[in-house]
């Protein structure tokens, strides 16, 4: 059984996931853009398995085409996990 | 007469140590960079090179070829940038088998996981033109790109089909070499299941007792340009490649042919394409495996080849101290050849001590040896004032029958 998903914990699972790809743990922050902490498409498919790892939450497509900042991903994670 | 192609850097990570001058310090030292069975580059770290996102996104067969680029590029004088536009630098480097490391534990991942779970980096992670693929994105080299597979001929078959592109006028510039690193649970278990690697564990080419080759993991690297531009940017050259021969024996999946027709051919083309005669050699760097038919089968080869020269000359197998390093072994053993040839030395064959019959050349069992035409005279006694440059072969020769030679120049 995946657990829900809240503010805190998909912050937490999402910040360990851009560490993971290679992301500065000093510049990530909700505001911090995918571009700015240089994190690509494949980073982000890494994300996305690493969260429905964690909690069930599916990533596709448009899903993720549009997020541009990690706020947007925590959001996400959390609304469709409610 | 074609267009001449210079060597201005190479680079080597090898079981000996990073660095292609530890390769051939330690080879001639006499030291091994085998331990227990393998030989696996222990000093090399890849964060010395790349950082932790770099790393993470290449195979460990990509990180060697990023370091041994690095030292080439270095030498070359290409640190603070490149000389030539970056769409007539090209970038050719073979390997056997690639990312092996990455498929294995992405295949273990599927078993256990599932498809979903499998990562993007898969791709290229195990491709087995990451190599070029990386190293050409790391500089910026915007002309020709690709990678070589021909199994262990790979690196020297890599570093000729460079040179051709020199030739070719299309660009001004190649990095080329090989890089492997293959020392995975599947391939040890393939290669040991053939019969090919050694079972006891030692490298010793040429000799009675050898029983098969130690496998090894590395890279080699060199920047290739020809020759006028290198002359126009005033660069000093560290070799040149004269020459570059590569046939097939079509003879069988993994043995090759017993009378060395094929390799023999290709030593001959590389020698052609030199304009070198078997008296103007002074060095064999040989492929020397270790297995049972390889250092036979070359050793006919040779004297195929070369004829009565074939006695006269040093022979001696880098394998004897490093392994074998497979696709990444031909560039490795031109690093060492030419750097041999800078220092006018043959190193030895390392551990060869029992002689078997029709295994008769000179082995250089001895420890290094000064290379005996220093001064430009040939050994077969005809002054040859116009060369102040050391002469040699390199061989490589593949699983499927690739033979690949390399003539090599060095003042």
């Amino acid at each position: 059984m995946k657990v829900k998903a809240s503010p805190e914990s998909a912050e937490k699972v999402i910040t360990e996931g851009l560490i993971e790809v290679g992301a500065e743990p000093a510049e990530i922050n909700r505001d911090a853009t995918f571009e700015s902490l240089d994190v690509d498409s494949l980073d982000l498919v890494e994300i996305a398995q690493i969260v429905e790892d964690e909690f069930g939450v599916e990533l596709v497509g448009d899903d993720v085409q549009n997020l541009k900042t990690v706020g947007d991903v925590i959001d996400l994670v959390v609304a469709k996990s409610a | 007469m074609s267009e001449r192609v210079v060597v201005t850097g190479t680079g080597a990570v090898t079981p000996l140590g990073v660095g292609g001058a530890t390769l051939l310090d330690r080879w001639c030292e006499g030291a091994t960079g085998i331990e227990g069975g393998v030989a696996a580059c222990r000093d090399f770290d890849p964060l010395d090179f790349l950082s932790r996102k770099e790393a993470r996104r290449a195979d460990r067969f990509t990180q060697l070829a990023i370091a041994a680029a690095e030292e080439a590029i270095a030498e070359a004088g290409w640190g603070e940038g490149l000389p030539y536009p970056p769409e007539r630098i090209g970038c050719v480097i073979g390997t056997g088998i690639g990312g092996i490391g990455s498929l294995e534990s992405q295949g273990q991942v599927l078993r256990e996981k599932g498809a979903k779970a499998v990562s993007p980096l898969a791709v290229p992670l195990m491709m087995g033109n990451a190599g070029a693929a990386a190293v050409a994105m790391r500089y910026g080299l915007k002309g020709e790109s690709f990678g070589v597979v021909s199994a262990c001929a790979a690196g020297a078959n890599a570093i000729g089909t460079a040179v051709r592109l020199v030739r070719s006028g299309q660009v001004d510039a190649v990095l080329t070499g090989g890089s492997e690193s293959a020392m995975t649970g599947i391939a040890m278990a393939a290669f040991a299941s053939m019969g090919a690697t050694s079972p006891t564990g030692i490298s010793r080419p040429f000799d009675a007792r050898r029983d098969g080759f130690v496998m090894g993991e590395g890279a080699g690297v060199l920047v290739i340009e020809s020759a006028a531009a290198a002359e126009r940017r005033g660069a000093r050259g560290v070799g040149e490649i004269l020459g570059y021969g590569a046939t097939c024996d079509a003879h069988h999946l993994t043995a090759p042919d017993p009378d060395g027709e094929g390799s023999a051919r290709a030593i001959e083309l590389a020698l052609a394409d030199a304009g070198v005669t078997a008296g103007q050699l002074d060095y064999v760097n040989a492929h020397g495996t270790s297995t049972p038919l390889n250092d036979r089968s070359e050793t006919e080869a040779l004297k195929r080849a070369l004829g009565t020269r074939a006695g006269e000359i040093p022979v001696s197998s880098t394998k004897s101290v490093i392994g074998h390093l497979m696709g990444a072994a031909g560039a490795v053993e031109a690093v060492a050849t030419i750097k041999s040839l800078g220092r006018a030395v043959a190193p030895p064959t390392v551990g060869w001590e029992q002689a078997e019959e029709g295994l008769d050349l000179d082995y250089v069992p001895d420890g290094p040896r000064p290379l005996a035409t220093i001064g430009g005279v040939a050994l077969d006694g005809a002054p040859d004032a116009a060369r102040s440059s050391r002469i040699a072969i390199s061989n490589s020769f593949g699983f499927g029958g690739h033979n690949a030679v390399l003539c090599l120049a060095a003042t």
